[in-house]
């Protein structure tokens, strides 16, 4: 994109069932920048982060993304029987990622449980291996639903300070909250 | 982008999946075994008859086989939210979805194609045509395994959707059955074996992309 913008949404309208969610809805993002979306349950900031990453069609307007993205949704994506060690493999193999699995797990604080299976994982910690895979591969955007659920203190400020690493390195951030935002943000969109 | 990293990726997860489920992907093989062990039973031990049946019995009993543990192949994917991340990447979700149908059928699919020898034994088939059988369950085994596919990503976001997939792949393996059925006789002709071989080329160029595209309507 020439003119430097991670991120482009522009006229995005969605509906669900016989309800329009949000219409005209115009949204930037920049490097370096993060936006929260805010909104009471079902207002659609789950479904504006899934059409912004592809994963849902708008049902009028279009999205630009420059680059690739990461994607944190509600699900941790972690199988039953995968370890936080297997499931950053799994991600590091597949995205061609040099970075060390087991090193990631080690800043996520997941040294302790580097390998126990998914399913005997408390819910803080599935979350942790799950933002864990922000770290395997640098990409410019990272769209993050409800990034803060299940961690603790230590964990909030561990993801608040990989975000800000990440705004600092011209990354752009767009993320789904319910209450306090332990980052600095740029803009609030409320749905 | 290098495409294959991904898939091995893939591939590498849906059989330690497949590893870790243990009991999970032996069940359409003692499926398959138990359906075909009890024709003698119902049939009677009459050689000449269960001879005559018993390649029909075994195509029956490789067909349901097949469709018993494809209700959690994509759907596992789907509830756990690794399917949204694969519709993500730049790796066609084609190329996914026909990656995992394969992991599946080598774990679930190819230990039935080894056991007919010793199950056609039983149900009284001729020794000479345990290896043309062989080759026409691998064949048509695969066909059956990427239609169930379709119909287990069509199903993904059913709970319970087990039904809706044997009602959707049961038409789908019609052609495999006729072909299968004409090629496993012990005097079948080669044209058959070939129309059956075509008949699962047929599925492997178009099962993984209506796969795909049924994912793609789950995630969304």
């Amino acid at each position: 994109m020439t003119d430097g913008l991670l991120i482009e949404a522009d006229g995005l309208g969605a509906v669900r069932g016989e309800r329009i969610l949000f219409s005209g809805l115009h949204l930037t993002v920049r490097p370096g920048e993060a936006i929260v979306l805010r909104g009471p349950n079902g207002s659609g900031k789950s479904t504006l982060l899934r059409i912004i990453a592809g994963l849902s069609q708008p049902a009028v307007g279009e999205v630009r993304l420059d680059g690739t993205h990461h994607w944190i949704g509600h699900r941790n994506a972690i199988k039953p029987h995968e370890t936080p060690r297997q499931h950053l493999q799994h991600w590091a193999r597949a995205w061609g990622s040099s970075a060390d699995p087991v090193e990631i797990a080690n800043r996520m604080g997941l040294e302790r449980p580097l390998d126990v299976a998914g399913r005997l994982l408390s819910a803080g910690q599935r979350r942790r291996t799950a933002l864990g895979r922000l770290l395997l591969s640098e990409r410019p955007v990272w769209l993050l639903d409800e990034p803060f659920t299940a961690l603790d203190t230590n964990g909030r400020a561990l993801l608040a300070e990989m975000m800000a690493t990440h705004r600092a390195t011209g990354g752009g951030i767009i993320a789904a909250l319910h209450g306090e935002a332990p980052f600095e943000a740029d803009r609030e969109m409320v749905l | 982008m290098n495409t294959p990293a991904p898939l091995r990726a893939a591939f590498r997860q849906a059989i330690t999946e497949a590893w870790a489920s243990g009991a999970g992907a032996l069940l359409p093989i003692g499926f398959f075994a138990g359906a075909a062990m009890l024709v003698p039973f119902t049939v009677g031990t009459d050689a000449a008859q269960l001879a005559a049946i018993g390649t029909g019995v075994l195509w029956v009993a490789l067909a349901l086989a097949s469709l018993v543990s494809m209700e959690r192949l994509f759907q596992a994917d789907l509830e756990d939210g690794t399917l949204d991340l694969w519709a993500q990447e730049e790796t066609p979700l084609f190329l996914v979805a026909a990656t995992k149908i394969l992991a599946h059928w080598l774990v679930s699919g190819l230990p039935l194609v080894l056991l007919t020898p010793l199950i056609g034994l039983t149900l009284q088939l001729p020794a000479d045509a345990l290896l043309p059988a062989m080759l026409a369950y691998g064949l048509g085994g695969l066909a059956f395994f990427l239609w169930g596919g379709v119909a287990g990503a069509l199903a993904a976001s059913v709970p319970r959707g087990g039904l809706l997939i044997a009602l959707l792949a049961l038409p789908l393996f019609i052609p495999t059955a006729i072909f299968g059925g004409l090629a496993a006789q012990p005097d079948g002709e080669t044209s058959n074996l070939l129309f059956l071989a075509a008949s699962t080329l047929f599925a492997l160029g178009v099962a993984p992309f209506a796969a795909s595209a049924a994912l793609r309507l789950a995630v969304d």
